[in-house]
């Protein structure tokens, strides 16, 4: 009888373990978006040889302005799979003798294009990760705003979201709550800024 | 047997449970409605930082239906004849065709979906007859033309007699009575909107406090107090301040009686003349628990900000009789949205952000002064003005609901003075520290956006440079770039009297792009 009891019991707290497992472990994580890498991966056979040749943006080495360098970044076929390939690339740390205005860690949570706007979803490490100061802010948010709208005819605008929300600011100065343009004021003009370096 | 029941029993337990797994209370003051019919609360949720609103409440209130497709999971929302698409996992929604972004997706909770109450201005407002205004501070959802104004009650009390300010907007009309040892100030409103800023001398006024269940505002009266007397001053038409004076009683103080009415400890009421400067709000960048930039001596840009912020207040209250506001005078967060907030709940006519910069490298050096820029924006944000202003009806005036409905983008009003402010910023800036190659720039910064005055934000140096840092944290700094910022706000108050004199507009002196 007491055995019995105790097998009772100790089925119960299995099943409550089970079930907060479930609750708090499981299904956050079946919910979770997609981590982005994995289903690329299945398709990258076919992909891998088809790239596009864009421009990306990194810190020029004043500090004061971004810099626009030319990479070649896998195709995506259609406007939205091509916008997060390329946001994936901005977000990848920067080549050799670049730095990226971006923190590192930054991570493309998700992305959504509507009409001629890109929703930018990425990642906390945006702010945790920023050293603060009004230019850095402004290098970062335009890194992520203007390589969507130089590279994709279709956007003219960009949003950024943070984990998930819409936020105020990176770090306290640049205005988030709606769409940013594309600002060229930022983007340092070399005259043969365009280079191949391929390793 | 036994164990079996037990283990079903468990398990059913924990699965009614599993919808109460995220973590929600009840918000601090619960959401009240107010409506033509009456006041009532609006129940809603605290979850992690967000104020939901279940779609039933809102439902009950509003004639809007709310329904979840079982194939797409996706809830649809008929709103006066338009379609609000919401998707559970997201915080975007479509409305009548136009997105709007919320601040968390919508939620299951005890089997209802929440949204953020944010949905009540983003979503249903826009297109709303009679109109809705959500004041989420003031834990308020107005319905209709209501008279619910917004009161900024202050207290001064510079020892022998305090001074109570209350700034009504939209002005309406109110009586002051005393009831023993309290004074009523009773509105002619439906509700008020009052924020009381804290005050610690107390021996005329103990405090000051919203009545519970009627349009008043309840002063109690402290040991000192002896009369008062109430002045009105009419500021515009979208602001009226209200002022009542406290003086002691006569046994309390033997000399100083009151019959001299003017005050001699508070600065006079108007100014001698109208057409100046006066009331400045200054604004120290970050603090508390938000840094801002480091500089890798360890400097921090919220103390260099607070640091000339001080010296600035002083150096213009002494030398120009002005009065200024700072959003923080000690080390601690204070909101974006509060920073312009209170330049406008003042009716300021200058805002001054003081920053310190950093950028990678360490190389960049020199202070800059930045105004506005709208333009990145974009359309949508003017046609989404332009749709709001069109679909409210009047109230209490045109042009106060023009004021109402461009508090987002206040500041593109004022961008041409805003201008002429930084030019002149800079060309004092420039006598006393070292300025960056580009000394006047434009960008979108989120506390310029909705200041309805002009406003310029001050990057008073890259603290990322080691030689800048070492300039920024000296002890003459702060007095430095005080004295050159005091420069300009004398050479700006003498423009603004010309222009009211001569009455020709402000040029714009054009800045570098």
């Amino acid at each position: 009888m007491t055995s019995r009891r105790a097998a009772a019991l100790a089925g119960i707290v299995l099943v409550a373990a089970v079930a907060i497992w479930v609750l708090f472990v499981g299904l956050p994580r079946w919910t979770a978006p997609p981590a982005g890498d994995p289903p690329r991966a299945a398709e990258a056979p076919e992909e891998a040889s088809r790239r596009i040749h864009a421009r990306l943006y990194y810190a020029a080495p004043s500090g004061a302005r971004l810099i626009a360098v030319e990479r070649e970044v896998e195709f995506g076929d259609t406007p939205a799979a091509q916008a997060r390939r390329l946001m994936e690339a901005q977000l990848a740390p920067a080549p050799d003798g670049y730095a990226s205005a971006i923190p590192e860690g930054t991570k493309l949570r998700n992305l959504y294009l509507t009409g001629s706007v890109a929703y930018v979803d990425v990642t906390g490490d945006i702010t945790s990760g920023h050293t603060g100061g009004s230019l850095a802010e402004i290098l970062t948010v335009y890194s992520l705003v203007n390589v969507l709208t130089e590279n994709l005819p279709a956007v003219t605008s960009v949003q950024i979201l943070i984990d998930g929300k819409e936020a105020d600011t990176l770090a306290g100065h640049v205005d988030l709550r709606r769409p940013l343009q594309r600002s060229p004021q930022w983007v340092e003009d070399v005259a043969g800024g365009t280079e191949d370096d391929k390793p | 047997m036994i164990s079996r029941r037990s283990i079903c029993l468990a398990a059913a337990v924990l699965l009614a449970l599993a919808p109460d797994a995220v973590a929600q209370r009840p918000p601090e003051s619960p959401m009240r409605l107010l409506t033509a019919q009456g006041a009532r609360t609006l129940p809603t949720v605290e979850v992690g930082d967000v104020e939901m609103v279940a779609l039933e409440e809102l439902a009950a209130v509003f004639p809007m239906t709310a329904k979840e497709d079982p194939v797409t999971r996706a809830i649809n929302v008929q709103w006066r004849g338009q379609s609000i698409v919401l998707t559970p996992d997201q915080s975007l929604a479509s409305a009548g065709g136009r997105l709007i972004s919320l601040p968390a997706a919508p939620r299951r909770i005890r089997d209802r979906w929440h949204v953020p109450v944010e949905f009540i201005a983003r979503a249903l407002a826009p297109n709303a007859d009679p109109r809705i205004e959500l004041r989420k501070a003031s834990r308020l959802v107005i319905v209709g033309n209501l008279a619910v104004p917004r009161l900024m009650v202050r207290h001064e009390a510079p020892g022998t007699q305090a001074r109570l300010t209350i700034d009504i907007s939209p002005p309406a009309p109110h009586t002051v009575a005393q009831q023993g040892d309290r004074l009523v100030v009773r509105f002619q409103a439906q509700a008020i909107d009052p924020t009381i800023a804290p005050f610690t001398a107390r021996e005329f006024i103990r405090g000051v406090r919203p009545a519970p269940n009627a349009p008043e505002l309840v002063i109690e009266l402290g040991p000192k107090f002896g009369s008062f007397r109430t002045s009105t001053l009419p500021s515009g038409g979208a602001l009226e301040r209200l002022v009542i004076d406290v003086f002691p009683s006569a046994d309390t103080t033997d000399s100083a009686t009151p019959s001299a009415p003017a005050a001699p400890d508070l600065p006079p009421l108007v100014q001698a003349t109208a057409a100046g400067l006066r009331t400045i709000v200054i604004d120290p960048g970050h603090g508390g628990d938000e840094t801002g930039a480091r500089g890798p001596g360890g400097t921090l840009e919220k103390d260099v900000t607070l640091a000339v912020a001080r010296r600035l207040k002083a150096a213009v209250e002494s030398r120009l009789g002005l009065r200024v506001l700072l959003t923080r005078d000690d080390d601690r967060t204070v909101p974006m949205d509060e920073r312009a907030a209170l330049a406008n709940n003042n009716k300021a006519d200058l805002f001054i952000s003081l920053h310190a910069n950093a950028a990678a490298g360490g190389v960049a050096s020199g202070a800059e002064v930045f105004y506005v820029s709208l333009e990145p924006q974009g359309e949508e944000a003017k046609r989404m003005a332009e749709a709001e202003r069109a679909s409210m009806p009047v109230f209490g005036g045109g042009t106060r609901d023009i004021d109402i409905m461009l508090w987002e983008v206040a500041q593109a009003r004022y961008v041409d003075q805003s201008s002429r402010l930084a030019s002149l910023v800079a060309q004092e800036l420039r006598r006393v520290i070292p300025m960056s190659p580009e000394p006047i720039q434009r960008g979108p910064f989120r506390v310029l956006v909705g200041a309805n005055m002009p406003a310029v934000l001050v990057e008073l140096g890259y603290l990322s440079n080691r030689a800048q840092e070492e300039l920024l944290r000296s002890s003459e700094f702060p007095g430095r770039a005080a004295q050159a910022l005091l420069g300009a706000i004398v050479r700006f108050d003498a423009a603004v009297r010309a222009r009211a004199d001569a009455s020709t507009p402000l040029t714009a002196e054009t800045a570098s792009p």
